[in-house]
């Protein structure tokens, strides 16, 4: 199946100050695939998810979204296709009040009144958050600001959802509300974070980038069982994977 | 004010605005206008003219019993930002001293009159302002003015200042607690060091800027910033409007107190 | 400082707010069609830290009392005039609707004095042709100073006007002039001082930064010299003109009982023009003639116990006094009843 596939090939960039942030790249993710990036600081995931939705274009080799190549001109239709979170929802809440957050996405998508409508409702609904429909960002908590924040990306449908770092500033309750939502999706996911026991509940498979080039790509059970590679990249198991002796 | 203060103050109004009271319910433009013939009506009377002024305060009373505003809360504001009024006002009875009347007994100088009547124009005006906001949440007057002819650029960035108003004064905050935890007094707070809070602050702000502007390019913005058509004007929206421009109209044409204060004065005899 | 409602005649009130608002249309026409998308979001974010920037107060030298960043002179300078009205003008409206500093009325005053100045006066004529291409520090710190002073007393002065023009003040014009000014002078140099700091300590740390977002807005934003003179020379004339006729004739905007009381003898009978139609509109529309004068007819008021003295009665008659305590009683009534209302209504 040619659609819901993001494919890196050979992917080179160079930042305007030199820094080489990613060097040669690639990988494969088909649809319905979960996949969680992880790597230590610096290694260069943030970059990578920059060029997912066409922030950022390669010096040099190929990403494709679906069927299309990342150009300058196939970027809009990309965006339409790839939905990303970041890590602080205050910068992508940036409308006066939830609804108006989550029907940007479908306005700007050239829908009418009657379907903008529909989708914010929808998305609300999934992330459990109708009740905020109309009350303003700055007046939300935190877990409630990242609700909405998925919810304005998810409104637009897109084929596959990007996250960057989504439970750093959760409470404990509202990271657990996360990962049961984000199993329940059927979009190809792809999760960055350095929270591994949440990529071990979320995602099937785990790439590691270290240095701009990819390490490592497999099964997450077999990965992040790897304890060596695991430190190498400044990572450790996750939690739930060490055997923590009580006293 | 300290910093918290303020902050919290604004903070508070900006709870208070999106209560659901019938008036807040009220159409936003309706809300702007009514004030805008409020605030011209109270002023366009002539300097010496205070009895007239009172049975304007049917509407901050109005406004604020039933759309459920505390009365301390307005005062408090009225009262904290009063010295400018009186400061320059004050002048006026010692500069202007004529007697103009005399109430029982006692010589009152055309200066005190007019005095008076600022303190009076002061609190109705400034009220009218609060009130505004208090009853119609920020958002609400942004469309209104949109909807009213503003141009919609101005209105846009007017929603993304506020938007991130309490955003960025939670970093500004951060970064004073920050300065005064090590600043021991006087010492830390000179211009040098503040000068390098606030390009801090600014460099923070454009990356946010930033980050905002890959947000929206991630949505789908391609330059403007598309909206739901908005309501139309409501049978309450309307009557609200007539009753207020009748009612202003009456209170700055004729001359009401006196008419009410010769009525009393008639069945009293 | 900013002007107040309570100090401004309608006519002063609404000269400046039709002068505002052509400034903002024209400024927004000229930004919507030439600036980069991510201008908006930018504009709107620089208001916030505008704020922002202001609660962080210092301790000026020499006196010990604290000041802050108004923050003209340092829009303009990084978001270039057209942007920078229209940003200061969005931080003087949430100043007047949150914080209640200056009137609604008064906010097309306000967004004149503080904003009109800097952006479309002196950035283009003295802050640009002083600063040239240099980024030596010195250099931006003298010219920033001179520009924050000429930017803040113009301000002030207009403040002035504005009141005198206004006639609810007794005070006179030379000494708000004495009193405004130097106060301003002051303000200006420590707002020069802290714009040319931060400016400075932008181009230290990220010195690409203030280039690229003048990239965001095309050079053709910029304000002609040409431009600005013709327009202000054409606005002194018109203003001059038209605000001196006010201030001769109508010192109180429309009503001119001011006249008598001053002693000025008879009233002008003769005038023509606009002050005759706006007289005549006057006398017909106001339902009872004004007090001050001659009484009109058989509108004589019950004066019991008042001697009559010259000019204003100003509703100081007792039928006043006594109505105006009748009116706040039953205001207070209203209110009072309302809530009880609310309250029984909450408990059902």
């Amino acid at each position: 199946m040619s659609h819901h596939l993001v494919e890196f090939k050979n992917v080179f960039f160079r930042y305007p100050d030199g820094t080489e942030a990613l060097k040669g790249i690639s990988f494969r993710i088909t649809h319905g695939e979960s996949v969680g990036i992880v790597g230590a600081n610096g290694a260069g995931k943030s970059t990578l998810l920059l060029h997912m939705n066409g922030y950022l274009m390669p010096t040099s080799g190929t990403v494709t979204i679906s069927d299309l190549s990342l150009t300058k001109k196939t970027r809009q239709d990309i965006r339409r296709k790839v939905g990303i979170v970041f890590q602080n929802p205050d910068d992508q809440l940036f409308m006066p009040t939830v609804f108006d957050d989550v029907a940007f996405g479908p306005l700007n998508l050239g829908m009418d009144e009657t379907h903008v409508r529909e989708r914010v409702h929808e998305a609300l609904r999934l992330v459990n958050s109708l009740d905020l429909c109309n009350k303003p960002p700055h007046h939300l908590s935190g877990g409630q600001k990242s609700a909405v924040a998925i919810a304005a990306v998810i409104s637009m449908e897109p084929d596959i959802l990007v996250m960057d770092e989504p439970a750093a500033n959760l409470d404990p309750k509202s990271r657990r509300s996360l990962i049961t939502l984000l199993k329940t999706f059927a979009h190809s996911k792809i999760v960055a974070s350095h929270d591994l026991d949440l990529i071990l509940d979320v995602c099937q498979r785990c790439i590691v980038i270290k240095d701009g080039a990819v390490v490592a790509d497999g099964p997450a059970d077999e990965i992040l069982a790897n304890k060596i590679l695991l430190e190498e990249n400044n990572l450790e198991l996750p939690l739930s994977r060490q055997n923590i002796k009580t006293p | 004010m300290t910093f918290d203060e303020k902050y919290f103050n604004i903070g508070h109004l900006d709870r208070i605005s999106y209560q659901d009271t019938c008036v807040h319910r009220l159409d936003p433009r309706v809300k702007v206008i009514a004030t805008m013939l409020f605030l011209i009506t109270v002023v366009s009377f002539p300097k010496y003219e205070v009895v007239a002024l009172f049975p304007f305060f049917l509407f901050p009373v109005l406004l604020m019993t039933i759309g459920e505003i505390p009365i301390l809360f307005i005062v408090k504001k009225v009262l904290l930002v009063s010295p400018f009024a009186v400061f320059i006002g004050i002048f006026n009875p010692f500069l202007d001293t004529r007697t103009a009347a005399v109430i029982a007994g006692i010589p009152v100088s055309a200066g005190w009159i007019s005095f008076v009547a600022i303190m009076l124009k002061f609190s109705l005006t400034i009220s009218a302002a609060i009130l505004l906001i208090a009853t119609t949440s920020f958002p609400g007057v942004c469309h209104a003015l949109r909807q009213l002819g503003f141009p919609s650029l101005f209105t846009a960035q007017l929603l993304f200042l506020y938007r991130y108003l309490f955003v960025l004064m939670e970093e500004s905050m951060r970064i004073i607690r920050a300065r005064d935890m090590r600043s021991f007094g006087k010492r830390g707070t000179g211009v040098k060091v503040v000068v390098r809070l606030i390009g801090i602050l600014f460099l923070r702000t454009v990356d946010r800027a930033e980050r905002i502007y890959y947000a929206m390019l991630s949505r789908g913005f391609q330059g403007d910033i598309l909206s739901l058509k908005q309501s139309h004007l409501r049978t309450s929206d309307l009557a609200f409007m007539a009753v207020t421009i009748a009612l202003l109209t009456v209170f700055r044409f004729f001359r009401v107190t006196e008419q009410i204060g010769s009525f009393a004065q008639e069945l009293l005899r | 400082m900013h002007m107040a409602d309570a100090l401004l005649s309608p006519a002063v009130g609404t000269t400046f707010w039709a002068g505002t608002a052509a400034v903002s249309c024209y400024a927004s026409q000229k930004l919507k069609k030439q600036i980069d998308d991510k201008m908006v979001p930018l504009m709107g974010v620089l208001g916030a830290f505008i704020f922002a920037a202001q609660m962080i107060n210092f301790t000026i030298p020499g006196t010990g009392s604290s000041g802050h960043l108004g923050g003209g002179m340092i829009l303009t300078i990084i978001l270039g005039p057209y942007a920078a009205f229209l940003v200061m003008a969005s931080v003087l409206t949430v100043q007047a609707l949150f914080f209640a500093d200056g009137g609604l009325l008064a906010l097309g005053c306000n967004i004149w004095n503080l904003g009109f100045y800097p952006c479309f006066l002196v950035y283009p004529l003295i802050y640009k042709p002083l600063i040239g291409n240099s980024q030596s520090p010195g250099r931006i710190i003298a010219v920033s100073i001179v520009s924050a002073i000429t930017a803040l007393q113009l301000g002030a002065f207009s403040v002035v006007m504005e009141t005198f023009l206004s006639g609810k003040s007794e005070l006179p014009f030379s000494t708000f002039v004495l009193m405004m000014q130097p106060i301003h002078l002051a303000i200006g140099i420590v707002e020069g001082f802290v714009t040319a700091g931060v400016i400075n300590y932008v181009h230290s740390a990220r010195p690409e930064l203030l280039d690229s977002i003048a990239l965001s807005r095309p050079l053709a934003a910029e304000v002609s010299l040409k431009k600005i003179l013709i327009t202000f020379a054409v606005l002194i004339v018109i203003t001059g003109g038209a605000l001196s006729w006010f201030a001769s004739t109508n010192p109180d905007g429309l009503e001119w009982s001011i006249e008598k009381v001053t002693g000025k003898g008879e009233l002008p009978e003769q005038e023509h023009g606009v002050v005759a139609v706006l007289k005549g509109f006057q006398e017909k529309t106001a339902f009872l003639p004004d007090y001050g004068f001659k009484p009109a007819g058989n509108e004589a008021k019950k004066e019991e116990a008042t001697p009559s003295w010259p000019g204003i009665e100003a509703g100081t008659s007792v039928a006043g006094i006594v109505g105006a305590a009748i009116v706040l009683c039953t205001i207070m009534l209203i209110g009072l009843g309302i809530r009880v209302f609310r309250r029984r209504q909450d408990e059902r």
